[in-house]
């Protein structure tokens, strides 16, 4: 753990320095440029307020009225047929729609079942091996003004999908369940 | 398809309050999760503002460059629609390491800033393939430090908080692999339609 902690604090300083010297060796403007870049990072920031705040209002709703819970308790049984343990399909259907919630979720199920359970592994698994797509796809297509995505929703949420199931597969596995 | 699952959550929603009693919670969450927003926006003033301006200096010493140069066999064959020297490719990399690495926030700024360039090769309003296969790449998130998860289960009092970290990586590089396989598929699938 010491290892990851010291490579995890030391990498952006050292990224920081890395690009600092080449800017400098090459003989780029560094200041200016950096502030060049940070205008753009401000523009930016604020073209994306209303892409976040509209997909956040609509997840709030879903969440506060109860329709969510509903949705994967309509869904567990189908997962289940599959071999997705109960206890883990709350938090497979929500990762995709609610970063928060599905940290949340993790959080929760750790606590229960404990860190070195069959199931907190595997939540654990779970979270760090997929990522919020609805979010992904809302801020990326959201910065450039992409309207028509095409089959990139589709794919992101089969792309999720797979990782549930792998990350199912390869915990019972190397854990054994 | 973003539209229908949009109106679909905040419709289904307010439907659902109504025969659940739960609209007292629903008018709480509106505004709450709109400032919610606003304050995530502000916060990714500072990260954004950050990054982009030091992969600009990045760019302009030609690292960024550097660095596509030396992946660019793998690159090459996932983007085939990007030059091989094209800025995307390096911005494309730094993402995916942001992301690898765990630096969640520095992957964000690198992210936006390759999709800008991917629309400059391709202005429409329509996503290209590229973009798709950038996004697919994102969305089963290749990590190698899943660095809150190890957090959390520190906090729980795991005997082995890191021994997640290599069914973590087994796990992401499946599902990124099944990602990428599922983007050529429809890819394929446009590809004939087209003809």
């Amino acid at each position: 753990m010491g290892v990851i902690t010291t490579v995890s604090t030391w990498m952006i300083p050292c990224i920081i320095l890395l690009v600092l010297l080449v800017g400098t060796w090459k003989r780029v403007p560094t200041y200016e440029t950096f502030v060049e870049g940070g205008k753009e990072g401000v523009k930016m920031a604020f073209s994306l307020l209303p892409f976040l705040l509209g997909m956040m209002v609509a997840i709030a709703i879903f969440r506060a009225s109860g329709a969510m819970e509903a949705f994967v308790s309509l869904l567990s049984p189908f997962l289940g047929l599959i071999g997705v343990p109960s206890e883990i399909v709350p938090l497979a259907l929500v990762r995709p729609i609610s970063g928060t919630a599905a940290l949340g979720m993790t959080t929760e199920l750790i606590g229960t079942h404990g860190p070195d359970s069959f199931i907190g592994r595997l939540a654990s698994t779970m979270q760090g091996s997929t990522d919020t797509t609805l979010y992904i796809i809302t801020v990326y297509f959201g910065a450039v003004g992409i309207k028509r995505m095409g089959d990139a929703l589709k794919v992101g949420l089969i792309a999720d999908f797979i990782g549930i199931i792998a990350s199912i597969i390869v915990v019972t596995i190397v854990f054994g369940s | 398809m973003v539209n229908i699952i949009w109106v679909m959550m905040a419709v289904i929603g307010i439907l659902y309050a109504m025969f659940n009693g739960t609209m007292g919670d629903v008018n709480k969450a509106l505004f709450e999760s709109a400032d919610d927003a606003v304050m995530l926006s502000i916060s990714l003033i500072s990260v954004l503002v950050f990054w982009i301006g030091l992969m600009k200096i990045a760019e302009a010493s030609g690292l960024l460059e550097g660095m596509a140069k030396l992946f660019r066999p793998i690159i090459t064959r996932l983007f085939p629609d990007i030059p091989p020297n094209h800025p995307a490719m390096g911005y494309i990399l730094s993402n995916v390491s942001a992301n690898m690495f765990g630096l969640g926030n520095a992957a964000t700024p690198m992210g936006i800033k390759a999709m800008q360039e991917m629309k400059k090769l391709n202005p429409s309003e329509e996503a290209s393939r590229s973009m798709i296969t950038f996004l697919a790449i994102n969305t089963s998130s290749v990590t190698l430090i899943p660095t809150t998860v190890i957090a959390i289960r520190m906090k729980y009092e795991s005997v082995a908080p890191t021994e997640i970290v290599a069914t973590t990586i087994i796990a992401t590089l499946i599902s990124t692999l099944g990602a990428v396989l599922v983007d050529r598929f429809f890819y394929s699938l446009r590809s004939r339609r087209m003809q």
